[in-house]
């Protein structure tokens, strides 16, 4: 009976091993893309191996014990008590093993320590739940968010192939480029950590920490924020595309044209309102719907509503203010600095317009649109660039 | 005649009636018996929480909670298991097992006693009450790193202050109390390389205790400082350093993990040679094994921070240190091995236990001695590898020994005989789960899942999924642990049992009668 339990437990643990339902599982460490993720790989692999051998050994004279020497097969018990002589080889043997670990262990580490002679060097700003990547050089910055739906979260929609490790824009460097990366924090301690490129480090707020990659082949690389962060903790992909040379010169000319157009011209522009209605709800959906939910009802105990809210439902300057400055010490964050004045505009024309917002306001005569023209005015008032 | 004696006896210093004998009690093993229960019960709400959690993570896509609560269940199953199950357990069989192996009549300070145990249940009420209100409850995980713990933690964070300084008063309180006991209240003749290994293990582990839960206290101190007064210690902006949390918070938490694991060392060395009927091998290396775990325990704390940025020198000497610590827990584990072999050896429940500690323990061990090389573990740091190695070292290292522990005692604690079968099966049902659970995790944290995430990507799946069903097998096996300790305690005693229940057992309490009367070693034993 016993064993008729044993086999379904087995069956049903190997059914779900063979389940063609999702994709390739994997057992090991990533061989990675870099030199210093090829060096940790055969760390790893090396401990894993001597950790192996250490268990066989020390299972093997335990299993041979438990059957040898069991009363019923009348084992009678020998009567010592100890042995300098072996306490002494299991002292120094084990010892020996360590001392064999810990010199690749050093060699690799003092590698991964030497930041020296880098070709380019990238900042990168844990926010609660995104990346801010800039390249210090050329002037560019940009956020890069989950790109993943809540649809596909919340399972109403089928999930993608890279299911919670997709950006909109990922973080992009030449191959074959030694990259500085200076890694820190606006609010809360996160951790950027990509497996195939063997870096993880902390991003600490106050502090800016050193690490580096030189990556060996072109394509996209995965991670995750490596340190909890609040409740979205596990939704800050990173995503690390690797290109060629010329590519990534190509890249930094459209983005530096990219940058000098929405420095100038955007805080100008008058848009229409369905215009700032369409980008508002996806800037919305992007920037805000983590905590305040897509239908802006907020999380009941942590994240307050934006459906017949006091701050949305007020002048104009004052939502504008108040997202600019956010709420110290919360995840509702100085907006002023992370997006324009057209997204800020956008957005807050979404929110004054949304779950029945529109009504109140009306009622109350404050305009439901506001234009980047407005924010421009608001943030010279109160000083946030 | 004796009967007479011994109810008239009991008559005069006797426990008080009713429920209030629980409360005023001042009785060593009464005082066990509490701790013991409370982290029974404590073992099941903790347990139910990582039941959620699993059921959570059976699929990718938000399946039953969201992550807002997920992570407030991660912070509660943490805290309840480490300061509600694991350290009153061991308390508890320490509260029982001290006095008896040292012939001494109590503790030596019941009072305190009693209100060491008196503060936990109330401290934990208050942690729960959490989930109830109508803010979130603490939801930084068990580690309450600043700044997500002070500016950026919910208003119940207070609580979870208070919470951790009344188990801290607690802790401190009962470690006072045992290594107090064990210096002043030996029997005549009870020298110190004559102790039980579990009272040896008790005096490092309770100097541990006194070390590093007030630096606990000083930190949770500041957070609450820094949330309410507007000091700075952990807020860059206002010139503190969040590190200096890690540090201070490490430095307890490092020595709390072999808090966690010392006294199950003790258990271990009293259960392995009864069933091998055969001497401990090695005694006085066992005793040197512990002490030198206990002071490179002080040392080692940096290794839970090789990634926060720490300078190259830190980190090289602290993962040599940590690596030494695989010396003395080798010299354990071989010592072990060399106590079974030419034994004598039969497999009731508690050698099961023991059996099952030994090899799980060495797979935690190991992949702990992976853990400690700092470029790896820059792969491993914060990914369910880790989760993997701390559960194998917590569930089938500590919990597994305090059962062993208990299914050891338990018929000298009640006089009555736990059901071999029921024990066997509960054996067999909870390897298969902790292996079923926590194995998987070691694969997922390789390929590059992170620990405390409410929602995975898709090739994460299977290995989950595998979790979560051992999960469930070790969860319902409890339940049989459940069954077989009441049934002992509530059950009448039909006939007597014998003082030496084990035919290997050595050492003073098993020259008492099962069970015990409520007061023993009145006058002290004479050890030879």
């Amino acid at each position: 009976m016993p064993n008729r339990i044993g086999r379904l437990i087995l069956l049903s643990c190997l059914s779900l091993l063979t389940s063609p339902v999702y994709a390739d599982y994997q057992l090991n460490m990533p061989y990675g893309v870099s030199p210093i993720s090829h060096e940790i790989y055969d760390l790893h692999m090396a401990a894993f191996y001597i950790c192996c051998v250490i268990a066989v050994v020390v299972f093997s004279v335990l299993i041979y014990s438990l059957i040898r020497f069991r009363k019923s097969k009348g084992a009678q018990a020998a009567q010592f008590k100890g042995n300098l002589l072996v306490e002494v080889i299991w002292t120094i043997i084990p010892f020996l093993i360590l001392v064999g670990l810990a010199y690749p262990a050093t060699v690799v580490l003092a590698h991964i320590h030497d930041t020296e002679k880098s070709a380019l060097t990238i900042k990168i700003t844990g926010y609660q739940w995104k990346w801010k990547y800039e390249y210090l050089d050329n002037g560019i910055r940009y956020f890069s968010y989950l790109s993943t739906t809540l649809d596909q979260i919340e399972n109403r929609a089928p999930k993608n192939k890279w299911f919670l490790l997709e950006v909109d824009k990922p973080l992009v460097v030449p191959v074959n480029t030694k990259v500085k990366l200076l890694i820190t924090s606006d609010d809360v301690i996160h951790s950027w950590w990509v497996p195939e490129l063997g870096v993880k480090q902390d991003a600490i707020p106050g502090f800016i920490n050193e690490n580096w990659v030189y990556i060996t082949q072109p394509g996209e690389y995965r991670g995750q924020c490596g340190e909890l962060c609040g409740i979205n903790h596990g939704f800050m992909p990173i995503v690390v595309k690797a290109v060629s040379e010329t590519d990534f010169a190509a890249w930094l000319q459209t983005e530096e044209k990219r940058m000098l157009i929405q420095n100038q011209q955007a805080a100008l522009k008058v848009l229409p309102e369905t215009e700032l209605l369409s980008m508002g709800k996806d800037e919305y959906l992007k920037n805000c719907a983590m905590c305040h939910l897509p239908n802006g009802e907020g999380m009941k105990t942590s994240f307050p509503a934006l459906k017949y809210s006091r701050v949305v439902n007020a002048p104009v300057d004052e939502t504008i203010a108040y997202v600019l400055h956010g709420v110290p010490g919360t995840p509702m964050q100085a907006f002023g600095k992370i997006l324009d004045d057209q997204t800020m505009a956008a957005i807050i024309t979404y929110i004054r317009q949304s779950w029945g917002n529109d009504r109140i306001n009306k009622t109350r005569s404050y305009p439901t649109t506001v234009q980047p023209k407005e924010v421009k005015e608001v943030r010279q008032l109160v000083g946030i660039q | 005649m004796d009967d007479a004696i011994t109810q008239h006896h009991e008559g005069a210093h006797g426990p008080a009636k009713g429920i209030m004998r629980w409360f005023y009690t001042t009785n060593h093993k009464d005082i066990g018996t509490l701790y013991l229960f409370f982290s029974m019960i404590m073992l099941f709400v903790g347990g139910a929480l990582a039941l959620v959690i699993r059921l959570e993570l059976f699929e990718p896509g938000n399946f039953i909670i969201n992550p807002e609560f997920f992570n407030q269940m991660v912070t509660m199953h943490g805290i309840i298991m480490v300061f509600g199950v694991i350290m009153p357990a061991m308390t508890g069989i320490a509260n029982w097992m001290i006095p008896l192996m040292i012939g001494a009549p109590d503790m030596a300070l019941p009072r305190l006693n009693n209100w060491s145990f008196w503060l936990l249940p109330f401290a934990f009420l208050m942690l729960i009450s959490t989930i109830f209100m109508s803010g979130p409850a603490p939801d930084f995980g068990w580690t309450f790193y600043a700044p997500l713990s002070t500016l950026y933690g919910p208003a119940s964070t207070d609580f979870f202050i208070f919470t951790i300084h009344m188990l801290g008063v607690s802790s401190i309180l009962s470690a006072l109390n045992i290594v107090v006991t064990i210096f002043n209240m030996r029997a005549p003749g009870m020298t110190w390389m004559k102790l039980p290994l579990l009272v040896w293990s008790w005096v490092v582990t309770g100097f541990l205790l006194l070390a590093v839960m007030p630096i606990l206290a000083g930190c949770v101190t500041m957070v609450l400082m820094d949330r309410h007064f507007h000091t700075a210690f952990f807020n860059a902006a206002g010139g503190g350093d969040p590190i200096l949390f890690q540090h201070l918070f490490w430095f307890f938490g490092h020595p709390e993990v072999y808090i966690l694991i010392l006294p199950g060392f003790g258990i271990i060395s009293a259960v392995i040679p009864t069933f091998a009927r055969k001497h401990l091998f090695g005694y006085e290396f066992m005793v040197f094994a512990i002490i030198i775990i206990g002071i490179l325990g002080y040392l080692v704390w940096m290794h839970h921070m090789f990634t926060t940025g720490a300078p190259f020198a830190a980190q090289l000497s602290t993962m040599y240190l940590t690596m030494l610590i695989a010396v003395p827990t080798g010299i354990k584990i071989f010592n072990w091995t060399a106590t079974l072999y030419k034994g004598s050896i039969t497999f009731e429940t508690p050698m099961l236990f023991a059996l099952g500690f030994l090899f799980m323990f060495t797979i935690g061990g190991l992949s702990g001695v992976m853990l400690s090389l700092v470029p790896a573990d820059y792969q491993y740091r914060d990914t369910y590898f880790v989760v993997g190695h701390f559960h194998y070292v917590l569930v089938s290292g500590s919990l597994f020994t305090i059962i062993a522990g208990i299914y050891y005692w338990l018929p000298k604690w009640t006089g009555n005989k736990y059901s071999e079968k029921l024990g066997q099966y509960h054996f067999w049902l909870s390897v298969i789960g902790v292996n079923l659970t926590f194995f998987p995790m070691h694969f997922l944290g390789l390929a590059g899942m992170p620990r405390r995430i409410p929602d995975y990507a898709l090739q994460f799946t299977e290995f989950n999924q595998i979790s979560t069903i051992g999960s469930f097998i070790f969860g319902v096996a409890q339940l049989i642990f459940l069954y077989i300790v009441l049934k002992a305690c509530f059950s009448k005693n039909t006939q007597p049992t014998e003082a030496k229940t084990w035919e290997g057992a050595e050492g003073l309490e098993w020259t008492l009668p099962s069970p015990p009367p409520y007061h023993t070693f009145e006058t002290a034993p004479i050890i030879k």
